[in-house]
């Protein structure tokens, strides 16, 4: 199949709003002109307010709760401790270990330990003051790799600490290590001895060796909306809730079984949500709003504000990881070895998946016949952490593409030659020895980014002296001096769907009927909006599929079928690919009512037709009937076709414990970046002058979204690599605020020069790839490579300090 | 709590002497955000943005008198040239809605350390205007910073203004953050030259309990300056001038940056402000020769 390269800006459409063109969002005028209901502004009249009184240490033995004192503040209708969970009193994504209010111990400081409704948001604090929570203080377990190493580390969750399964955590605080050997490794593996002895020799054969230790800090999503959500208590003994989450389904699988009640008597409602990022794959107040709800038998209500935000979600797991890379004179790779240990704090979350992911593609889209690698995810008392856009691949790819640039400077190489040299491609088969049978032209990619326009040169500016184009910026800390302009490349691997033998589906359900003579199509899913247009794209395909032009969107809510996460870049592909089916068995029956009632050429097979502009058309005997005139009014007893399917992606496999082999993945993407910085490099402050990127995202779906997209998730690793770090000393977060967790402002996000290529991937949907997540791999290790290529600085931690840039030791 | 909305500073002052611990609040950047965490609850709120006096500014006695409650954007839009260090200040203050909220009377009430407003009018030698049901008073800029967060201002009083000399030679004001734009400071400096008195100034914020001076660095620069043609000083003397910045601080390791760093910057910083300023004084001086 041919290719095609095309800038953002250049893309066009033939169809009206359909596949290929760029509509205008459903929502988008009410979210521009702030008239979007987000989940923190719902309201009822008769509504009940919560509050979470959370562990004020990060490791403690309850010894006591009393909640006297708090229920006899006037308005309080409800103080609820783990007593008042009626049913399981652990929920969890993979492993059910997370209290719904703590008891026996705390793990993290942070971790809700009683619920409070009152009449007033006011009141509900203040009666949570008078809680009295009667603690132990513990030493907490905050050294990642020594809960990862040290046998003698005291464990985080005890054996035995989930009755109905008394084997849990016999590994200590690991919960999960996978590792992977390949050549030379596997025949060694499982004798350390002999792995030691195949390592030396390795070294031995190459010409250059380079070896670092690594750290990712532990970044936030930072999403605006902080957690949200109303839950109204239901005639029937259920309860509905209206939440901003990520899968309704997922959420409504604990949350039932928390509440003691059978899953149909709890209903979720996606509510809006306010940016996701991975953050609310957990749950938040889910069950403690419903058990308010059920106690109150009034609604209720939880907004969280920003620094409560910081401790009710999970973050990007940091990492500490330790490389090593041999190539040969020529630069091509001979081996390579990885320890990677990623925190997962006090509850696994999605840790498990993490490690999958840190470890299948722990070594980058780089052909290596040799190659040992360990991930590890760990417990702590850290704060917990989970799913976040790039999972377990950024931190990975940080490291990989560090290396990278080591090797290539050990070689004097250019850094893209060393990586179009080992590059990957389709056939290719990464570490896992699962097959790349799908386009991946790395190699042309990188050469495109290498070729894109640079940057006018500073003193070719229109005003040098304009503070906003100087590191620093306005706070003028320069004007010119210091300053030295570096140049980095990034490329990352990123899984998409889910993976590891998951059966990753997603729900449709599609009616075709005519409404005031004209028709209409509703598409109804439970799929999250998160902001990243899906609800957009949902119609582009309904009216690709069935050539009508006025598509409503359906609330996303459990009333049908899971759509699965928005997570992992996988809606466009799994719910788009769901839409796109039922969208097919919904024009198969409008067919066969054409045929039935004779409307159709007898020896006219079905591929010969399509609906388009309306009506039932013919490739060769033209327009056959308008659905107007086929399905009839459907309020006067006209025909309503309507249609549910589920679309799955094709099956994935478990990686083998002991080699780590197995084709885990559904799909793969990749990005590539360009970085230009700007460094004062006596102060140690940087600006970002271009951030360049090529990404093969297979078919543009909508190009204004995604060009959305790239740049979102280019300045997201550009956070990563210049400032965001959720700063973690003895379990406590030091900058739960967004006045000291730094996000990029407009000033730190340079323009960038986006070029999208388009190489089908033919077991996808319209050839589609996810395109989320891939950019945020490449650019960070882009900028810091640039930041170094100014500094000459080693740089081995993101986000980069301006500290480590001028070389003073903290 | 109780909201009390004066509307001319004679009722202000008596609901600051019938409520000492009411906590005055204009644009709210500051105390709104205390409000909102929890952090802070006063008794009272004692609104002044009514307050016609402390939203004006303009020219008294050889000075700029700046009201208390004008917000850092007009700073920016009228006084570059009547106070440059305090303009250029403001421009680095968080975003432009705050700009258009935020005043240097809400700089000086909540006196944080990391305030922008305090290193220019110490290192310009400001004056501040208390007034009370007792009276007003003045006090220099130099001596109203007494321990953390805690100030010369009597718990009857408010702050009713700032008294800016008119600048007699170049002024600087460099802020270090860890983003581009809306950030609070790591530590930042503020340098002046006084022509005229051929005195020097400066000001460090976050870099201490305090806004400091570093008053050995001035006397050094003071005597080292050429304050007849302003030539170019030698290397050493330049250097001497920043590790005398630097040792003026007294910084902490904490979650914005650490103490090493922050006395490393404002050396930096000290070095590149005389710098400019001596480039300025040399315009300045051909200028008027």
């Amino acid at each position: 199949m041919a290719a095609t390269t095309r800038t953002v800006t250049g893309l066009t459409s033939t169809t009206k709003d359909g596949v290929g063109a760029s509509p205008r969002r459903p929502d988008g005028t009410l979210k521009v002109t702030g008239e979007f209901a987000y989940s923190s502004d719902m309201w009822m009249e008769d509504m009940l307010w919560g509050a979470t009184l959370r562990s004020p240490h990060p490791h403690a033995e309850i010894r006591g709760i009393d909640v006297t004192g708090a229920l006899e503040v006037p308005g309080v209708h409800a103080v609820l401790t783990h007593e008042d969970v009626p049913g399981e009193k652990r929920y969890g994504l993979e492993f059910q270990d997370q209290p719904v209010l703590a008891f026996g111990k705390v793990r993290y400081k942070g971790e809700p330990v009683a619920v409070v409704a009152a009449d007033h948001p006011e009141t509900a604090r203040r009666a949570m003051e008078r809680i009295r929570v009667d603690y132990a203080v513990l030493e907490p377990v905050t050294d990642s790799r020594r809960a990862a190493m040290d046998p003698d580390c005291p464990p985080v969750h005890e054996a035995g600490s989930l009755p109905e399964h008394p084997e849990f955590n016999q590994r200590g605080n690991r919960l999960r290590h996978q590792p992977i050997r390949t050549g030379a490794f596997a025949e060694a593996a499982g004798a350390a001895a002999r792995e030691g002895a195949v390592l030396e020799r390795l070294r031995s054969e190459a010409a250059v060796v380079v070896s670092s230790e690594y750290e990712v800090g532990m970044q936030d999503q930072a999403f605006l909306g902080p957690e949200s959500g109303m839950a109204v208590p239901a005639e029937d003994g259920g309860v509905d809730l209206y939440v901003a989450t990520q899968w309704l389904h997922v959420d409504q699988r604990q949350i039932a079984p928390a509440l003691g009640l059978p899953q149909d008597k709890v209903r979720l409602t996606l509510a809006g949500v306010g940016g996701a990022f991975g953050a609310r794959e957990d749950l938040s107040m889910q069950i403690h709003a419903c058990l308010l709800a059920l106690r109150t038998g009034r609604p209720v209500k939880f907004v969280y504000n920003r620094e409560e935000s910081f401790y009710g979600h999970v973050h990007r797991h940091p990492a500490k990881m330790r490389y090593e890379h041999g190539a040969s004179s020529d630069g091509r790779l001979l081996y390579a070895t990885a320890e990677v240990v990623v925190d997962g704090g006090a509850y696994a979350s999605a840790t498990p998946a993490v490690v999958g992911v840190a470890s299948s593609l722990g070594i980058g889209p780089y052909e290596v016949p040799n190659v040992l690698v360990d991930a590890y995810g760990v417990y702590t008392n850290n704060p917990p952490c989970g799913a976040m856009r790039g999972f377990g691949a950024v931190q990975a790819c940080f490291a990989y593409e560090s290396q990278m640039d080591r090797l290539a400077a050990e070689l004097g190489m250019h850094p893209v030659d060393l990586r179009i040299k080992n590059a990957l491609s389709q056939g290719s088969r990464i570490i896992t020895g699962q097959e790349i049978d799908m386009p991946l032209p790395m190699a042309e990619m990188l050469q495109r980014c290498r070729d894109l326009p640079m940057p006018p040169e500073r003193g070719a500016l229109p005003d040098p002296g304009d503070l906003r184009t100087l590191p620093g910026g306005v706070a003028g800390t320069t004007r010119g001096e210091g300053v030295v302009r570096g140049v980095g490349y990034g490329v990352g691997l990123k899984n998409l769907c889910f993976s590891e033998g998951f059966d990753d589906y997603s729900t449709a359900r599609v009616r075709l009927e005519v409404v005031a003579g004209e028709p209409v199509v509703m598409v109804h899913t439970a799929a999250a909006e998160v902001g990243q247009g899906l609800v957009t794209v949902k119609g582009q395909i309904a009216r690709t599929e069935l050539g009508v032009e006025k598509v409503v969107i359906h609330p996303s809510d459990t009333q049908v079928g899971s759509a699965g996460s928005s997570s992992a870049s996988r809606q466009t592909y799994m719910t788009g690919g769901a839409v796109r089916t039922a969208c097919a068995s919904v024009r198969a029956a409008v067919f066969a009512l054409a045929r039935e009632r004779g409307l159709v050429p007898g020896d006219l097979p079905d591929t010969d037709l399509a609906l388009a502009g309306g009506k039932v058309v013919s490739a060769t005997a033209g327009a056959l009937v308008s659905l107007a005139d086929l399905l009839g009014e459907a309020a006067q007893g006209g025909v309503v076709v309507e249609e549910t399917r589920e679309f799955h992606h094709r099956p994935t496999e478990m990686l083998d414990p002991l080699l780590g082999q197995g084709a885990s993945h559904t799909q793969f993407g990749m990005c590539v970046h360009r970085a230009v910085v700007d460094v004062d490099v006596d102060l140690g402050l940087v600006k970002v002058v271009a951030l360049d990127a090529v990404q093969d995202v297979g078919k543009v779906m909508h190009p204004q979204q995604l060009a959305g997209q790239i740049q979102g998730g280019s300045a997201q690793g550009l956070g990563l690599a210049l400032m965001e770090e959720i700063l973690v000393e003895d379990g406590v977060i030091r900058n739960p605020s967004f006045t000291d967790y730094l996000i990029p402002t407009i000033l730190d996000t340079p323009p960038m020069r986006i070029e999208v290529l388009e190489h089908p991937d033919p077991h996808a949907p319209y050839g589609l790839r996810g395109a989320g997540e891939p950019p945020t791999l490449s650019s960070t290790p882009a900028v810091v490579a640039a930041v170094r290529a100014a500094t000459g600085r080693p740089l081995t931690h993101a986000p980069v300090r301006p500290e480590d840039i001028v070389g003073i030791d903290l | 709590m109780e909201f009390l909305s004066p509307s001319t500073l004679e009722e202000a002052l008596e609901a600051k002497s019938a409520h000492p611990d009411g906590l005055p609040i204009m644009g709210g950047t500051d105390v709104m955000v205390e409000l909102n965490f929890d952090k802070r609850r006063p008794a009272a709120l004692i609104d002044l943005t009514r307050i016609p006096e402390l939203a004006e500014w303009g020219a008294e006695d050889g000075c700029t008198r700046l009201g208390a409650g004008v917000p850092y954007t007009r700073i920016i839009e009228h006084l570059s040239a009547a106070a440059p260090a305090l303009a250029k200040a403001s421009r680095s203050v968080a975003s432009p809605q705050i700009r258009n909220r935020g005043t240097v009377g809400g700089n000086l009430g909540g006196a944080s350390p990391a305030g922008e407003a305090h290193p220019p009018l110490l290192a310009t030698d400001a004056v501040i205007e208390l007034a009370s049901v007792r009276g007003r008073r003045r006090v220099p800029a130099r001596e109203f910073y007494l321990s953390f967060r805690t100030t010369a201002r009597r718990d009857d009083e408010l702050i009713t203004a700032v008294l800016l000399p008119e600048p007699s030679g170049p002024q600087q004001f460099a802020k270090i953050g860890t983003r581009n734009a809306m950030v609070i400071a790591v530590t930042s400096f503020s340098l002046a030259l006084d022509a005229e008195r051929r005195t020097v100034g400066t000001g460090l914020g976050s870099a201490g309990p305090t806004p400091l001076r570093a008053e050995a660095a001035e006397e050094f620069l003071a005597g080292e300056f050429d304050w007849e043609g302003g030539a170019p000083l030698p290397e050493a003397a330049v250097r001497r001038f920043g590790e005398l910045v630097a040792a003026a601080s007294r910084p902490i390791d904490d979650q914005r940056g650490s103490a090493g760093y922050r006395r490393h910057a404002l050396s930096v910083m000290a070095r590149r402000a005389l710098s400019w300023s001596v480039t300025d004084y040399r315009k300045e001086a051909t200028r008027c020769a």
